[in-house]
């Protein structure tokens, strides 16, 4: 099994799909690179030879951040946002929707699973 | 949808005056203002403005790193103070 960025191996699936294992590689991405790898993305990722997955990492390693890189460069950008103080910084602070969703429902990615409160309107008594 | 980069950035042109004139005067001098959807271009660093929230005035020192932001957006225009009944809620943000 070929091994690029470091732990990701995609395995006998065609290899524009394999690449999208690599956190930061998605279908448009996978088939870009592989255009300008100059490689077939129907081909399976096992018949690949050694040379054409350096081009591909080539590839990778001078234009695409991935997998730990682009994670911290994404925590970068959000800890940016909260150094300056703006709204979005507080947002992502205090884990609430950054673009303007309403919280009154719904928003249960960013708050998490509900957190009932007893006596609010609504609510049914628990135990009953 | 992002505005049209052919607009280039919304800037408020009395406040770009202002600027201008503080650079020139080398002087920094807190402006008040209400043009809260006003970008903050590179001009603006250094200088501190008093954005209005709607209620007050709220100093704001640009830094470098808050060019291509809004002056808006870093004078909140609520306060949440928590939920009754919840203790040790965060007091709201400044």
């Amino acid at each position: 099994m070929p091994r690029i960025a470091g732990v990701d191996i995609p395995n006998d699936k065609p290899i524009w799909v394999s690449l999208g294992y690599i956190y930061g590689v998605g279908p448009t991405n996978s088939r870009a690179i592989l255009k300008e790898a100059g490689i077939d993305p129907q081909r399976r990722a096992k018949e690949l030879t050694e040379e054409e997955l350096a081009r591909i990492i080539g590839i990778l390693d001078k234009s695409h951040p991935v997998e730990g890189a682009l994670r911290r460069q994404i925590q970068q950008n959000i800890a940016r946002l909260r150094d300056i103080g703006s709204y979005r910084g507080h947002r992502h602070r205090r884990s609430l929707p950054v673009r303007g969703q309403r919280t009154r429902s719904n928003a249960r990615t960013r708050k998490g699973p509900r957190k009932t409160v007893a006596g609010k309107k609504g609510v049914k008594e628990l135990g009953k | 949808m992002s505005r049209s980069s052919k607009k280039g950035p919304f800037v408020n042109e009395k406040l770009f005056r202002k600027v201008t004139k503080l650079n020139e005067n080398r002087s920094k001098q807190p402006i008040k203002t209400w043009a809260r959807a006003c970008t903050i271009i590179p001009e603006f660093v250094g200088h501190t403005f008093e954005v209005h929230n709607g209620n007050k005035f709220l100093r704001v020192f640009v830094q470098e790193d808050m060019v291509g932001h809004k002056l808006g957006e870093f004078a909140p225009t609520r306060t949440f103070r928590g939920h009754s009944g919840r203790k040790a809620a965060a007091p709201g943000a400044a």
